[in-house]
């Protein structure tokens, strides 16, 4: 086993862990947190695939943006901070845990049928091709997307803003 | 790099994500899951890239999009929450049954 | 789908086009109406105008296109029509379709212009009345119906465009249906056509079955080519036909509704005496024209029979009416009569020839006497008088129109009724072309009676009459161009582009067409014309006021026999309608109480009876038990099942993975 396997694996299993850990525990902070950590296994995970400029987007966006919206979300919602045993509802999780465990068995056994093989790493940057065909050939979606972001934004707004009517009664 | 346990661990990702949604009361703690879900995708897309040397980069092309998504519907959900909260004063989504029969 | 039909009428002498783009595309003229009639209905209110300027728009094109299609047909000569099948009946191809010939683009060019004229002079004329709109709606499928009518290749579109004018005739002249006696009129104008409407359908029917084929060119191919079947037939189908046209164009006995007619706005009488209505049967004679010729000579002389008698009787009516539309209506009749006693004698180019100057000063006369009465707010002649002064305009039009009509050179009405005269005389019915002569004395003196009583004088109605607006003059100016000039046309031995123009046919027509003035008959028609204007100027005005000139040539029993319309209507209550009313009536009523009655309440008995058997026993017991059981169980079911639908999405969304992880086991292990 080369060192690069070994380091592979101990990213996989910690990144199960944490993943684990994001759906379990019974503290709200404690999940967000953890999730925090599932992402940068994840990044380390890319960038071992050497596809840095989406391991880079992903602890940008993520971890730098997403999260701390959840953290917002959790504040603003009030939820019991520390532990709390109401977060779960017990009634689901036998239930729950057989569908996931079945899908997950599912996927398994669909993915190890369909693929295997190993892969060589090509060291080196591919950020610039990357650049060049987002935004040659993929540049209609690129915009398309932007696109949806400003939906999303004007969305948001809407949805969180106060209604006028509200305001204006708790003024008189 | 062996591929089958990164694609096995990215499955084990997408039913714990299934589990969150299906058990978590919280509705912060689902759009939580939902984003252990869309990772899973996105190791799935990295995956396939790398091992089929796609000329085009398709995979991390559709992660950086599925990644932006992913932002604007965090904003979208936590909006909506938001507003939930503000109408029922809370945010436990088993306490939703409006469209009971 | 469009077929041009093969050419299987090459052999006439007429040399002709096939028109091109210009006639491939005149099936505008038909459908541009009807889609402005929807426009108008459902947009029309709104508009700034409403919706009279859709109308006047449609008109301006179909009336720009006419005058294309005119253009076209007068430098080369245009022959053709078009099919469009639209499904078939058995072995009977349903066809409709458009022609494009002589006789339909003259048809086309005076009711573009006649209408055009008329709607212009209606947005004037009817301004603030009631349902403006709605009238704009019928008077624009009014035109769009004669349309259908005049470009039908096919007897069943000639069929379907006849019911289109007697239905548009019919909310037409019913405009103020809020009045009784309008409605009637309205009534008796639809009854009456649809009576005659019977004879032309079984006409159609008989035709069809006998030829095998809709289409009007073959059968005139037919009956001009000595096939047996419809040989046959021929009298009985001439003679349907005609009772057909006696109804639209008002011969007698069957003119009672057109005086009647009147209650309508006047631009309807207008369009309706002019271009539309009454020269669709006339127009049917001539478009059949081929095949009375050919095989149905016996048809021809009850044609001509029926046209003399009416231009007689109807002229003499004319004279003691006090009503000035009334003594336009039936000296309409009697011109109708003139134009289907022409068709009798053989002579088509000139029944067309009357038929297109008598829609000008027709048009013209009508459109001046709404002038007046819209200036006098009467119909009553009693009541006019010295107009000239106030309405200089409209008198020297109105003059023209009677002119024209009296027939005094130069003017239309001249040429036109001298063709005919002279046809008569040339085929040697010397009784009828007597009778002629005398109706155009007839004519002559109540057309100059009418403008004595109306416009010379003196004043005696209420009220301040004065000139109408530009908006309706103009009209009446542009017809009087038309009356004094559309018989220049057809000038004996001058030129004669309208003979030329009519007999463009892929049917050719056979007759006779005269070298020069037939002098005889000329000069017999301008002497009865002129004795006529100078007895009625003689009598009207300078004997005295304009209600003593009736006493002096008044003969008591003649006058009541006149007045009484030949007690025709009488006759018709009499004998027709009252004792439907009355006798027949009873005879039902007995018949339906005393038999039907109780037929069917011994049925209903016995019925009643039978119901209670099945009542108890099947109906009660055994399907509304079933019944009640399944609904109770479905109510039962649903309680059941509706406990499924929480509301918590979490549970949905579990039951959906669920399902999706069986199908896919399914799928991946089963399958």
């Amino acid at each position: 086993m080369e060192i690069f396997e070994i380091v592979t694996y101990f990213v996989l299993l910690a990144l199960l862990s944490t993943a684990i850990r994001v759906v379990t525990t019974s503290n709200v902070i404690h999940a967000a947190i953890s999730l925090v950590f599932t992402l940068a296994l994840t990044a380390i995970l890319f960038l071992m695939l050497s596809t840095e400029f989406v391991a880079l987007v992903l602890v940008l966006v993520y971890i730098g943006a997403v999260i701390v919206l959840f953290l917002f979300g959790i504040m603003i919602t009030r939820a019991p901070l520390g532990k709390n045993a109401e977060l779960d509802n017990d009634k689901n999780k036998k239930l729950g845990a057989a569908i996931a465990g079945s899908i997950f068995l599912l996927f398994s056994y669909i993915l190890i049928n369909g693929f295997d093989g190993d892969v060589t790493i090509t060291s080196g940057s591919s950020t610039e091709l990357l650049g060049e065909i987002l935004l040659s050939r993929f540049v209609f979606p690129f915009e398309l997307v932007s696109f949806v972001l400003l939906a999303a934004l004007i969305g948001g707004i809407t949805l969180a803003r106060k209604d006028e009517a509200l305001i204006d009664e708790d003024q008189v | 790099m062996i591929v089958q346990p990164v694609l096995v661990v990215a499955a084990a990702l997408f039913s714990l994500g299934i589990y969150g949604i299906l058990v978590r009361r919280n509705a912060v703690m689902v759009l939580l899951s939902i984003e252990l879900i869309l990772n899973s995708v996105n190791i799935n897309f990295i995956m396939f890239d790398t091992m089929l040397a796609d000329t085009l980069m398709q995979g991390q092309i559709f992660t950086i999009f599925i990644i932006t998504i992913a932002a604007a519907e965090v904003g979208i959900g936590l909006a909506i929450v938001l507003m939930l909260f503000r109408n029922r004063q809370t945010a436990n989504i088993n306490e939703f049954d409006l469209m009971k029969w | 789908m469009v077929k041009t039909n093969i050419n299987l009428f090459a052999e006439g002498e007429v040399v002709y086009t096939d028109g091109g783009v210009l006639a491939e595309f005149a099936w505008v003229l038909v459908v541009l109406p009807f889609i402005a009639a929807l426009i108008i209905t459902f947009a029309g209110k709104s508009l700034p105008l409403k919706g009279a300027e859709i109308a006047l728009g449609t008109i301006g094109i179909i009336f720009i296109y006419s005058l294309a299609l005119m253009y076209l047909h007068v430098t080369e000569g245009v022959a053709n029509e078009f099919f469009i099948n639209v499904g078939n009946i058995g072995q009977f191809d349903i066809e409709f379709g458009w022609v494009v010939d002589g006789l339909s683009i003259m048809m086309y060019f005076v009711v573009g212009l006649v209408a055009l004229l008329v709607f212009i002079y209606a947005t004037n004329y009817m301004e603030g009345e009631i349902r403006y709109t709605f009238f704009f709606t019928s008077l624009t499928l009014f035109a769009g119906s004669m349309l259908v009518l005049v470009s039908s290749p096919t007897l069943i579109q000639i069929l379907i465009g006849w019911e289109l004018v007697g239905v548009c005739s019919y909310l037409l002249i019913g405009h103020y249906w809020e009045v009784k006696d309008n409605s009637s009129a309205a009534m008796k104008a639809f009854i009456t056509n649809k009576i005659a409407d019977v004879g032309l359908m079984i006409g159609i029917i008989i035709l069809v079955l006998n030829t095998g084929t809709m289409r009007i060119s073959e059968i005139l191919y037919q009956a001009t080519h000595d096939y047996p079947a419809i040989k046959n037939v021929a009298f009985a189908a001439g003679v349907l036909l005609f009772i057909g046209a006696m109804g639209k164009s008002a011969q007698f006995p069957l003119h009672v509704w057109l005086p009647d007619a009147m209650a309508g706005p006047t631009p309807v009488s207008a369009l309706m005496h002019a271009a539309t209505m009454v020269t669709a049967g006339v127009y049917l004679l001539a478009r059949m024209f081929p095949f009375y010729q050919g095989i149905a000579n016996e048809a021809l002389d009850i044609v001509m029979l029926f046209g003399v008698v009416t231009l007689l009787t109807a002229g003499l009516i004319a004279i003691v009416q006090d009503d000035l539309k009334k003594v336009l209506a039936y000296s309409t009749v009697s011109q109708l009569g003139y134009m289907v006693a022409a068709i009798g004698s053989g002579a088509y180019t000139a029944a067309l020839f009357h038929l297109w100057t008598h829609a000008f000063f027709k048009a013209l006369l009508f459109l001046g006497a709404g002038s007046v009465i819209h200036a006098v707010h009467s119909n009553s002649m009693l009541e006019m008088g010295g107009l000239r002064k106030v309405m200089p305009k409209t008198f020297s039009t109105f003059i023209i129109g009677t002119v024209a009509l009296a027939g005094l050179p130069p003017f239309a009405g001249f040429f036109s009724k001298d063709e005919i005269l002279a046809s008569f005389n040339h085929e040697g019915e010397t009784t009828f072309f007597f009778i002629a002569v005398l109706g155009a004395f007839i004519t002559a003196f109540y057309m100059t009676r009418a403008v004595c009583l109306t416009f010379l004088g003196e004043y005696r109605g209420h009220g301040h009459p004065h000139e109408s607006d530009s908006m309706m003059t103009t009209p009446l100016v542009v017809l009087a161009v038309f009356a004094a000039a559309s018989g220049w046309v057809n000038i004996p031995g001058v030129y004669t582009g309208f003979t030329k123009w009519v007999t463009t046919r892929k049917n050719p027509i056979i007759e006779y067409h005269p070298e020069s003035f037939d002098l005889f008959a000329l000069g017999l028609g301008l002497t009865a014309g002129l004795l006529g204007i100078g007895l009625g100027y003689y009598l009207y005005q300078l004997q005295g006021s304009a209600e003593t000139g009736d006493d002096k040539i008044k003969i008591e029993p003649i006058w009541k026999v006149l007045e009484n319309k030949y007690y025709i209507d009488d006759f018709y209550f009499k004998f027709i309608i009252d004792p439907i009313k009355l006798n027949m009536a009873k005879a039902v009523d007995a018949f339906n109480t005393n038999v039907i009655d109780r037929f069917v309440n011994g049925f209903g008995q016995l019925a009643s009876f039978m119901g209670a058997i099945v009542y108890n026993n099947i109906d009660q017991n055994g399907i509304d038990k079933v019944l009640n059981m399944s609904s109770t169980g479905t109510d039962s079911f649903g309680g059941k099942i509706k406990l499924l639908q929480t509301g918590r999405t979490q549970q949905y969304l579990m039951l959906f993975l669920g399902g999706v992880v069986t199908i896919s086991l399914l799928i991946l292990f089963i399958i």
